[in-house]
Parts: C-alpha cells; sequence; structure tokens
C-alpha cells in the first residue's frame, strides 16, 4: 500500500466519524432533557389545566390552597431573612479574619448538605418533640415548636444554610481585606465599612445565594414533613399539599400547586442566569 | 507630627516579623523604609497605622500614645500598594470616601466636599478622571487617585506601602518624582515602605535600612551608601565585591596573600572584604596587590564593566568591576588591581 493511499483512510473517518458522533451526542442529550425535565414540566401544567382554567383557579383559591400558600411564604420570608443574616455573618468571619477552627466551621456549614432532609427533620423532633430535650420545659410553659409554624420555620433554616454562605465565601476570600482596611484608615466605622464597601461588592453574591435559598426554603418537602405534623389548613406547606392531595386522587388541585412551584422554578432559573452574568461582570482583573 | 516607636515586637506564629524595633521620625520628614522582602518593613508601617497591632513595645504620636486607638481614630493616610480603590464607586466617591464617612457633627456640606475632592483631583492632576472607574484607570492613575484619597481627610501622617511597587519602571520614575515635589509642597511627615535601593535613595531625606525584624542602619542616603553600618547594608545597597579575608597582626590577607591595605581596626579573625565597583583601581600587571585576568568587557556610556577572574587563592575567584574608559581593556589581559577605598566586616555567620 503507498503512503497517499495509507493516509486517504483515516482521513475519510476524521471528515465522517465526529459529525455522526456530534449528532448521536447531541441526540441523546435531547432526548435525555427530553424525557426527564421538559416532559414532567409540561406534564404538570397539563394535568394541572386538564379540566380547564376555571377548575385551575379554583383549585388554587380553596381555603386550604390560600392556606399553603400563605403559610409558605411566611416561611420563606423568615427562614431566608434569617439565612441572609447569618450566611453574611459566617461568610465574613470566614473570609476576613483568621482564628482556629476556621475549618471546622467550614465543614459545620456544608453539614445540612450532606444530611438527609428526614434526618434535619427528626433532628428537631427530638430536640421539642413531647419526649424530646426541651419537650417538657416547652409543654410546661405551653409553647408550641413542633407541628407548628416555628418548627417548619426552624427545620427550613437548617436545610437552606449553606446556600448564602457558600456563594459569598469565595467571592468575599478573592476581594481580599484591602477595601475595608482603606476604609477604616479613612475613618469609617465598622458599619460604615460594611455598608458601603464590603455589601456593595458583595451584593450580586449575596442576590445569587438568596435566590437559590428563597427557591428551596419553598420547595423542601422531607424536613418539614416530618416536623409539620400535616395539619390542614394550619401546618401543611405547599409541597406537603401537593402529596396529600394528590394520593387523595385530586389531580388537578394536586397539579394547580405542583404547576405554582414549577413556575417559581422557572423563574429561580431566568434570575440566576441573570445573575450569574452580573457576576462575571464585576469580577474586575487584577493589573499585576 | 512627630512620630516615636519603641521596643516594637511583633510576631507571626513562630516567626518574628519585628525584634525590638525603635524608631523616631521628625516633624514634616519623608523616611524611606528598605528592606528585602520579610524584613518587617510594612509590618512596622501597618502597626504605625492601627492596621496591625504589636505584640509589646510603644507607637506615639507627638508623645502621644498611639495604641489606645484604632485605625479608623488616628488619621493617617494609607496607600495600599495594590491601590485598594473602592472598585464600585467613581473616581470622585473614592476620594469623597473619607470626607462623607466623618461624624455628622464635623462632616463638610456636600459644596465644601465638592470643592475639597475637586482640589485634591486637581493636586493629582487628574481631575479629568472623576466619572470613571478605577477599572478603567491604569496602574499609574490608580496610584495617585490612592493618594487623593488618603490625604483628603487631612492627615496627621501619610503612610505608603511599596506605593509603585506594581508599577512599569518608567512610570515609577515619574511617579518617584511627583511624589518627592508633593511632599515638599504639602510637607506632611511620610514613611514609604520599598525594596528598591534606588527608589528610597532618590526620594527620601533618611533612609532606614531593615532585615530580619532589626533595623541594620538610619541615615541620610548619602551616609548608609558611602558608610554602611554593616556588612548587610553594605552589599544590600550599590553593588559590591565581597571576599573573603583573614585579619590579623594590623593585616589583611586573602588566601595567606597580604593585601596592600591596613585592617582600620577591624577584630583579628576571619572578615569580609567589601569593595564598591567603582572603588577598584586597575593598573598594568603587578601594579597593585591584587591581579586577575579580564574575561569579559562590556561597555555602556562612560564606564567599562569588566569580569575579571582572581589569580591565586583557592579557586576561582570572579569579580566585577566599573572602570572609566580612559584605558580600555582587553578580554584576555592580566591586570593589577588595588582598592581605592573598601571596608571589613566580620564575618558572622
Amino acid at each position: 500500500m503507498s503512503q497517499p493511499q495509507a493516509w486517504s483512510v483515516p482521513r475519510d473517518n476524521v471528515h465522517t466519524e465526529p459529525g455522526l458522533i456530534r449528532f448521536v451526542i447531541v441526540a441523546i442529550a435531547v432526548l435525555f432533557l427530553t424525557v426527564f425535565v421538559v416532559l414532567p414540566l409540561v406534564v404538570v401544567f397539563a394535568q394541572a389545566f386538564s379540566k380547564g382554567v376555571g377548575a385551575y383557579f379554583s383549585a388554587l383559591s380553596d381555603p386550604e390552597a390560600l392556606s399553603a400558600i400563605r403559610l409558605t411564604l411566611l416561611v420563606a420570608a423568615i427562614s431566608v431573612g434569617l439565612n441572609l443574616v447569618f450566611g453574611v455573618a459566617a461568610a465574613w468571619a470566614i473570609a476576613k479574619f483568621e482564628f482556629t477552627g476556621k475549618t471546622f466551621l467550614i465543614t459545620l456549614i456544608d453539614l445540612p448538605f450532606s444530611v438527609s432532609p428526614v434526618i434535619s427533620g427528626l433532628v428537631f423532633v427530638l430536640l421539642f418533640g413531647a419526649q424530646g430535650f426541651w419537650g417538657p420545659w416547652l409543654q410546661a410553659h405551653n409553647i408550641h415548636v413542633l407541628f407548628a409554624v416555628p418548627g417548619i420555620v426552624l427545620a427550613t433554616i437548617f436545610v437552606t444554610f449553606p446556600f448564602v454562605a457558600r456563594s459569598l465565601i469565595p467571592l468575599m476570600q478573592e476581594q481580599g481585606t484591602q477595601e475595608e482596611e482603606a476604609a477604616i484608615s479613612l475613618g469609617a466605622s465598622g458599619l460604615q465599612t460594611f455598608f458601603r464597601v464590603t455589601l456593595p461588592n458583595i451584593k450580586w453574591g449575596l442576590l445569587y445565594g438568596v435566590l437559590l435559598c428563597n427557591a428551596r426554603a419553598m420547595g423542601e418537602f422531607g424536613a418539614v414533613s416530618v416536623v409539620s405534623g400535616h395539619i390542614r389548613g394550619e401546618t401543611n406547606t405547599m409541597p406537603l399539599l401537593v402529596e396529600i392531595l394528590y394520593n387523595e386522587y385530586q389531580f388537578v388541585s394536586s397539579f394547580a400547586i405542583a404547576s405554582l412551584l414549577a413556575m417559581l422554578a422557572l423563574i429561580t432559573l431566568v434570575v440566576k442566569t441573570v445573575l450569574e452574568r452580573r457576576l462575571d461582570e464585576g469580577q474586575i482583573p487584577r493589573d499585576d | 507630627m512627630t512620630i516615636e516607636v519603641k521596643n516594637i515586637v511583633k510576631k507571626f506564629g513562630a516567626f518574628t516579623a519585628l525584634d525590638n524595633v525603635d524608631l523616631k521620625v521628625g516633624n514634616g520628614e519623608l523616611l524611606a523604609l528598605l528592606g528585602p522582602s520579610g524584613s518587617g518593613k510594612t509590618t512596622l508601617l501597618r502597626i504605625i497605622a492601627g492596621l496591625d497591632w504589636p505584640d509589646a513595645g510603644e507607637v506615639s504620636f507627638d508623645g502621644e500614645n498611639a495604641l489606645t486607638h484604632g485605625a479608623s481614630e488616628r488619621h493617617v493616610g494609607f496607600v495600599f500598594q495594590h491601590y485598594a480603590l473602592f472598585r464600585h464607586m467613581t473616581v470622585f466617591e473614592n476620594v469623597a470616601f473619607g470626607l462623607r464617612v466623618q461624624p455628622r457633627a464635623v462632616r463638610k456640606d456636600e459644596a465644601a466636599i465638592r470643592a475639597r475632592v475637586k482640589e485634591l483631583l486637581d493636586l493629582v492632576q487628574l481631575d479629568w478622571l472623576s466619572y470613571r472607574y478605577p477599572s478603567q484607570l491604569s496602574g499609574g492613575q490608580r496610584q495617585r487617585i490612592a493618594l487623593a484619597r488618603a490625604l483628603a481627610i487631612e492627615p496627621r501622617i501619610l503612610l505608603l506601602d511599596e506605593p509603585f511597587g506594581a508599577l512599569d519602571a518608567k512610570v515609577r520614575k515619574e511617579l518617584r518624582q511627583w511624589l518627592r515635589s508633593l511632599h515638599s509642597e504639602i510637607h506632611v511627615t511620610s514613611i514609604f515602605v520599598t525594596h528598591d535601593q534606588e527608589e528610597a535613595l532618590e526620594v527620601a531625606n533618611r533612609v532606614v535600612v531593615m532585615d530580619k525584624g532589626r533595623i541594620e542602619q538610619i541615615g541620610t542616603p548619602g551616609e548608609v551608601y558611602d558608610n554602611p553600618a554593616t556588612a548587610f547594608v553594605h552589599g544590600f545597597i550599590g553593588e559590591s565585591i565581597v571576599l573573603p579575608v583573614e585579619v590579623g597582626d594590623g593585616c589583611v590577607k586573602l588566601g595567606g596573600k597580604p593585601l596592600n591595605i591596613v585592617a582600620n581596626g577591624a577584630a583579628p579573625g576571619a572578615a569580609k572584604l567589601f569593595i564598591r565597583r567603582h572603588d577598584m583601581q586597575i593598573g598594568p600587571a603587578g601594579s597593585g596587590s591584587l591581579e586577575g585576568s579580564v574575561r569579559h568587557v562590556r561597555t555602556f556610556g562612560p564606564i567599562q564593566r569588566a569580569e575579571i577572574a582572581l589569580c591565586g587563592g583557592e579557586g576561582k575567584t570572579v569579580i566585577e568591576i566599573d572602570a572609566p574608559r580612559d584605558r580600555e581593556l582587553q578580554a584576555g589581559e592580566t591586570i593589577g588591581l588595588q582598592p581605592r577605598r573598601y571596608r571589613i566586616f566580620a564575618a558572622r555567620d
């Protein structure tokens, strides 16, 4: 076989194979996304509207549904608000100061990610339940934590704690402490330094963390399910109500509420994309 | 404003950054802290600013203890090596920051703040950049804005940490002269940290040479260059030829062969002979107490720089000398060498 012919065989392959491989890979990806992401989403909305728009809206305006929506919004507002404060404080401490036990603190922040949500819920049952650690004391003082709003808020805070801190720590570490030192040497107080220098520098990262935290807070099922007690019209959040209605064969009502959660997911996705772009723009190239 | 630093000790874990440092800075001085990296110069500057705290010792401004005040109460202007401009603020807002965060009782009104910022931007000749962001400026412009920002609070002391370290050679040279003339204009007590000896000698009134957390010498640029107090200073400032010698009976020997120089009271024993490159007298072979063969000659401007292998002694000692061009050296020729000026320090280590 002569040299040029020997060359021509693999060359043909070079032209044909990648095209085919590319097509197959793209097809697999599209198929996968269709089956596992797009189809379920379509089904949610199709089921929700299967008895018409009227049935959809009456399902949403049912007192139980309204109560679940109200509760979910309340729990999300409290837990996101508190996690915003905790997360900023933790990220600030980790990124800007050196202290012993720092690595331990970072590991601790990640704990909720590695623990099953059901366990997270059970922990609070063990702490606040009637037979639990603080149970007798709470009962004596007539304070209801478990099977009430405080329990749901506690479980949600626990599960969503890492989001804000995690999105801020790398950003704050990269930014360093020089701008804060400059502010202090110019006579700024600690609060002025935080609100005028630190916060503006991390605002997009913070919004990003809050967004993810909120999405998880509204969608949390496992931990909340354990501590809620499923009292209808009182301690059912949206994800819990979806399950209950589904088990009672009320498909339209169930999927109507599910569609709200799906919509939240879509909005989160769009805002997240926008924020990620802002975060990239915010990265200023260093000149050394 | 005078600054007095007494017995300052600062440790980072097992590493001693400052080891019993004493320093007095006079009113209106422009002082350079010069030393290699790790010599503790930046740590000393940060302690004076209040950005770091000493483990022991005192810092006082005009005789008043400064350590009872935090950085925000010391009225010290600090300029960072990497500028540390507020990236989300315009140049104007950066400079105005120190005025805007003042307590309400003493804060200027908006018109006065604007006038002051304008005045400072004029001073650093960058008023046309008011509405740009730091990311849109060159390194030299950023450093000048950082200086204007530090001056806005009318600091009692101005501290600059490697102010030109991140800039290229040409901009650096311009800014050096500019800093000097600025200092003679506003006359605020200033300390700047540098590892660049040329910068220290050219800009400062007095130079503090530091090494390993200690002050090696304090003096005018002329003093530290011409009369180095220690072997470290001689080796660090200016380029030196260093030869290992033996001192005994008032006589200095190199590799067992006596040199025609006096010991100048150096203690007997192993010592180091320091000679500036341009302080080596050259002549025909046999004319000096040292002899060597020229290996390589480069000429630029008024001098020729020659690499010379010394004859005799143990091994091959190669030195570099700077000689005027009145007698052109040739590679391969053997010449005689005699130190004109030199210093002998006892060898430590």
